[in-house]
């Protein structure tokens, strides 16, 4: 009988999901000798038997290989047979640059949970147990390959049992590198704010859930780093964490123990279904069911119709939430637009002062990263905050882009560096504003981080045209060679590269405020790509004034005002806002700068549209939080099936096409003096964005659209706009696993270079070369 | 315009088109004035133009402007001022009456600082080609002290004090300029600080580094200063003054009053323990009467700005790129 030996390499999600011991199982049932390893590249082995016993072991390679596995490459090379020594599992080695997928941060397993409920187990109620198919991946590895000694678990040396199950290929535990157990593992402490010892094991967890019923806040230490908690039901502790957080009305999101009572409380598609219990574990922006308040303050989410809600993402979580009994408000531990805080002092120092008892244990958070957000949006997911359970999962690129080496900043607000290597781009985790130095500093240390993980000499760093952005301005201290791409297009490739698309497109972008190539504030940007080296801008709305830049963002009556100076015959409506929305004084001082350039800078955003709309209505007239004018009018618009739409012109000017909103504005105003209700003006008022959007797509004919910015973010908005483009013909493609707010910049930043390095083209719009 | 604005273009004009061209150990300084050694005394020599629209605003004019930029830019080497030149460019057609009261609130300027003017030049500019009079003045003033005050001397630990609210220059001129009103007048805080200064060094206190704040406002002041000195300093947002029209004028404009111009505010780098005695000094005189410690300068070496608020969030401040341009997206 003839003998052969095989070498096979294989790349893609392929560690940390008990791959070897599947192949260890497989090699041994097929009769085969060799061995096999993990590597930064991804898994080699070596088997070696009969032809007929390593061709089953090939075909049953790829279709038996463990749920979580992901083969993106497979090569294989006979080599010289060796002597039968049976089947080894070989230790890692490191080496070269790293290129092997690491697994997100994965949910407990059914079986896991099943073990931790079961007096007779002895990981009963312990609140780190774990296995290959579940358990803290991405936030406790601090260099690849994913090995025990290279995780934050290093220092915990196993017990006899755990040593046991961890070198047993047929344990389902079998190289479960965060293996643990009561004995041996990592421990849970209870902490007062001034650091001291309260508790351990599960009198901690006890005290903690009585602290929370007592109405008390928690700082409960994470997967990827604290939270805050506290009973969702009661409406004074809640304004108690609003007030020290600073938090005057945005939503938090809530924390329940199973998906029973959040159906008690929210309406849940059978996607929502999916997305909430799914490994990823993120917060789901759900629909509240009318009527049924009882497990949830009014101060949770006030005057908020949708509710932001998710499932114990870990075995902590599970067993905290089941002794609670009832759903928890659950927050980034952070202070507003802060990076969230991973160690004990640091969360001691900067979270002491909002909450009162801390429950936090041994294993060190190596790579912080919030809870990620996600909404059902045209029937997918769209994913508004890309962080748990989604980081480091990285986006091919089409295959035609060459591979330059690149990293690119993102912007500076939803902040999100990225690392091109080859073919794939690996955004980092939602890091937050880069205003402040913590954010600066976590900033600094990400990218610092992408790059150890396979360096490259020759990174080119890429960064928005925005003079004033802190992270353009990092990157031209840096000294290397770098490019900057304007921010729509960034948004606009962003999209199309998530669809892995190169062909003719045309970019719908839509957001608050992007820096133009031409010093312009826009926000309404479309644009069109011809699949080979040109991107064209071709409309946007008409320009309205921002009086004051960004003091009117936060205050959108300013903004209405702003739209009624730049409608055509405005001046009576204008006056009448003005009076019955701001002081006399204040209005004398705001007329006075609204036809004033260098202080009411024009603009053409999408966003702030929204914004005006928002006062005209009379939903919003300032804010405490971002976005919070937009959101404002989807929720108005919520309640109403209403098909209407506004009259508007399109009508051709200086730089390609201008969406004149004026009749538009004038019909708004028209309907509130014959007296139809809010929500149907909010709905016609969507509408007539779907169509203007619609318009513009059949004047550039061009069958491939892309929706992109953070006013995509509005479901309605979407929604509507993807329907009435489909009935037409089109292609429509949205975001759904890369954010559409600045949050999936970067991905666009890297796409839109390489597509230029592969053209050499440097005339596009959006290409601009930093000075 | 925004090279002009005293932030991050400014700052390049003279590194990168200025300085290049009249290289020396003097200039070298890159401080507010230049310290010379002529025979056994030292003297500070420095100039400055002065532009600005309208001519009157509440609180000050041209004419005093002229003076008082250039004396508190001795002050800030610890000099005695002395001696004053001064240019004149006039835009035909300017009214006399109008340089008369500018004339006449310099003179009064120079006397209340006891500086001599002793030297001057008019020129006439076409009608268009100005903004009706720009002043041009140098000014000679004379160390009588031993101390060297400068951004290298800045020390870990050393405190930092504010003479007093900040914003009220800007914000007053840009009122007057653009017809706002508020509910109590803003004054700017046009104002001589050799006084304080002075007060100080003669009280024996060791004064590490001072600056006047004037384009580019405090934040621009101290980035400067931690990037000369290559220190990190911190700052309390809640120590730093602002008045409440200042604050409402900054709020109706998007502008924040860190970076708002003043004309009569200085700070001031002190040893710790010599703080508080320099503190009381300083509220001792009128124009720093409301002098408080707005922060220190800490043991980081990367040459930065932190600016921490109640709750202990930090924020970073830069130089201004041109004008304030909102990034919310
Ligand atoms: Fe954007
Ligand atoms: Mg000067
Ligand atoms: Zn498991
Ligand atoms: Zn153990």
């Amino acid at each position: 009988m003839t003998t052969e030996r095989l070498r096979i390499e294989i790349g893609g999600l392929v560690q940390g999901v008990g791959f070897r011991p599947f192949v260890y199982r497989l090699a041994n049932d097929c009769g085969l000798h060799g061995w096999v390893a993990n590597d930064s590249r991804g898994v080699q082995l070596e088997v070696q038997g009969s032809p007929s016993g390593i061709r089953e072991f090939m075909h049953r390679l790829t279709r038996e290989s463990p749920a979580r596995a992901r083969i993106t490459s497979l090569g294989s090379k006979p080599a010289p047979v060796k002597p039968a020594k049976g089947f080894s599992i070989r230790t890692s080695r490191g080496g070269e640059a790293a290129a092997a997928i690491l697994l997100p941060d994965l949910a407990p397993c059914d079986e896991c949970l099943r073990e931790m409920a079961d007096p007779a187990n002895r990981r009963f109620r312990y609140p780190f147990i774990n296995c290959t198919q579940c358990g803290p991946r991405f936030s406790i590895v601090s260099k690849l390959p994913y090995d025990r000694a290279n995780t934050t678990m290093a220092g915990y040396v196993l017990c006899p049992e755990c040593r046991q199950e961890y070198t047993d290929p047929l344990d389902r535990r079998f190289h479960a590198e965060p293996i643990a157990c009561p004995v041996c593992g990592p421990r849970l402490m209870l902490r007062d704010t001034r650091g001291n010892r309260l508790a351990t094991g599960d009198e901690a967890l006890q005290r903690a859930a009585d602290a929370v019923r007592d109405g008390g806040i928690l700082a409960l230490k994470g997967v990827g780093g604290f939270q805050l908690l506290v009973d969702a039901a009661s409406s004074p502790s809640i304004e108690r964490l609003r007030r020290r957080k600073r938090r005057p009305e945005k939503p938090f999101a809530v924390l329940y123990s199973d998906i029973g009572l959040v159906e008690r409380e929210c309406h849940v598609s059978p996607l929502e279904r999916t997305l909430l219990c799914g490994a990823e574990r993120p917060i789901v922006l759900l629909a509240r069911r009318t009527g049924s308040e009882a497990g949830v303050a009014g101060n949770v989410a006030p005057g908020n119709p949708n509710l932001g809600v998710m499932l114990p993402g870990s075995p902590l979580h599970q067993l905290l939430m089941s002794m609670l009994q009832r759903p928890a408000v659950c927050t980034s531990g952070n202070l507003s637009g802060e990076p969230l805080c991973s160690d004990d002092t640091d969360a001691i120092t900067r979270l002491g002062g909002i909450a009162d008892i801390f429950l936090t244990h041994d294993r060190r958070i190596s790579n912080s990263l919030d809870d990620s957000v996600v909404r059902e949006v045209d029937g997918g997911p769209l994913l508004l905050r890309r962080a748990r359970g989604y980081v480091p999962a990285p986006v091919e690129l089409p295959p035609e882009a060459p591979a330059v080496d690149l990293v690119a900043v993102g912007a500076d607000l939803k902040n999100c560096p990225a690392i091109a290597r080859g073919r794939r781009v690996f955004l980092a985790q939602h890091i937050g504003d880069l205003d402040n130095r913590r954010g600066l500093d976590a900033f600094e240390q990400t990218i610092a981080r992408l790059r150890e993980s396979s360096a490259s000499p020759d990174d080119k760093l890429v960064c928005d045209l925005h003079p004033g952005y802190v992270s353009r301005r990092w990157v031209l201290k840096q000294g290397a060679r770098a490019t900057g791409v304007q921010h729509h297009v960034a948004h606009f490739f962003s999209c199309m590269a998530e669809h892995g698309y190169s062909g003719p497109a045309l970019g719908i972008c839509w957001d608050g405020t992007g820096f133009g190539s031409d010093g312009t504030l826009r926000g309404s940007e479309f644009l069109q790509w011809d699949g080979a080296s040109t991107v064209k801008h071709i409309c946007c709305l008409r320009e309205f004034p921002l009086p004051g830049g960004e003091a009117a963002i936060r205050e959108p009556r300013r903004q209405a005002a702003a739209l009624l100076f730049a409608l055509p015959d405005g001046q009576g409506a204008l006056r009448e806002f003005l009076q019955s929305n701001f002081s006399a004084q204040e209005g004398r001082n705001l007329s006075r700068i609204l036809g004033k350039e260098e202080l009411a800078p024009r603009c053409s955003s999408g966003g702030r549209l929204f914004d005006a709309v928002a006062a005209l209505l009379g939903l919003c007239q300032v804010t405490s939080f971002e976005g919070q004018a937009a959101m404002a009018v989807e929720h108005a618009a919520q309640g109403s099936a209403s098909g209407r739409c506004y009259p508007f012109a399109l009508t051709a000017g200086a730089n390609g096409r201008v969406l004149d909103w004026s009749p538009m504005v004038n019909a708004l105003l028209e309907d509130q003096r014959r007296g139809i209700t809010t929500g149907e003006r909010a709905a016609a008022f969507h509408n007539t964005l779907a169509r203007m959007m619609l318009a513009v797509a059949e004047a550039a004919g061009i069958d491939n659209v892309f929706l992109s910015g953070g006013v995509f973010q509005n479901r309605r908005l979407a929604e509507t706009t993807s329907a009435l483009l489909r009935g037409r013909g089109f292609m429509v493609h949205s975001h759904r696993l890369v954010p559409p707010n600045d949050g999936g910049i970067a991905l666009g930043q890297i796409y839109y270079t390489r597509c230029m390095e592969r053209c050499g083209s440097d005339a596009a719009e959006g290409r601009s070369v930093c000075v | 315009v925004g090279h002009g604005s005293g932030g991050e273009l400014s700052q390049r004009l003279i590194s990168e088109l200025i300085r290049p061209h009249f290289d020396n150990p003097w200039l070298r300084q890159a401080h507010d004035s230049a310290t010379l050694c002529p025979g056994s005394e030292r003297i500070v020599f420095t100039t400055d133009s002065f532009v600005v629209s309208p001519l009157f605003f509440p609180g000050g004019d041209i004419g005093e402007l002229a003076v008082y930029g250039t004396v508190n830019d001795l002050a800030m080497s610890g000099a005695v001022p002395r001696f004053l030149s001064c240019s004149l460019i006039l835009e035909e057609g300017l009214p006399m009456q109008t340089l008369d009261r500018a004339l006449a609130s310099m003179g009064r300027a120079a006397r209340d600082t006891g500086v001599q003017l002793v030297t001057g030049d008019t020129k006439v500019v076409e009608r268009g080609k100005g903004d009706g009079l720009y002043i041009n003045t140098a000014g000679i003033g004379v160390l009588e002290h031993s101390e060297v005050i400068a951004p290298e001397r800045i020390a870990p630990g050393d405190l930092i004090l504010l003479s007093g609210d900040i914003g009220r220059h800007g914000m007053a001129v840009m009122a007057t300029r653009e017809g706002l009103e508020f509910e109590s007048p803003l004054r700017s805080d046009c104002a001589p600080l050799a006084e304080p200064v002075l007060a100080l060094l003669n009280a024996g206190i060791t004064v590490h580094c001072l600056r006047d704040l004037t384009r580019g406002g405090l934040a621009t002041a101290l980035v400067e200063l931690a990037e000369s000195a290559g220190r990190e300093l911190v700052v309390e947002e809640a120590a730093i003054p602002v008045s409440e029209p200042v604050q409402g004028a900054c709020e109706l404009l998007g502008l924040d009053p860190l970076y708002v111009a003043n004309e009569g505010r200085f700070i001031a780098f002190v040893p710790a323990d010599r703080a508080v005695e320099a503190l009381a000094i300083l509220q001792g005189t009128a124009v720093a009467a409301d002098s408080r410690v707005i922060g220190s300068a800490s043991t980081g070496h990367r040459p930065r700005v932190i600016m921490r608020n109640t709750i202990g969030s930090e924020r970073l401040l830069d130089r201004l790129p041109g004008e304030q341009l909102p990034r919310i997206c």
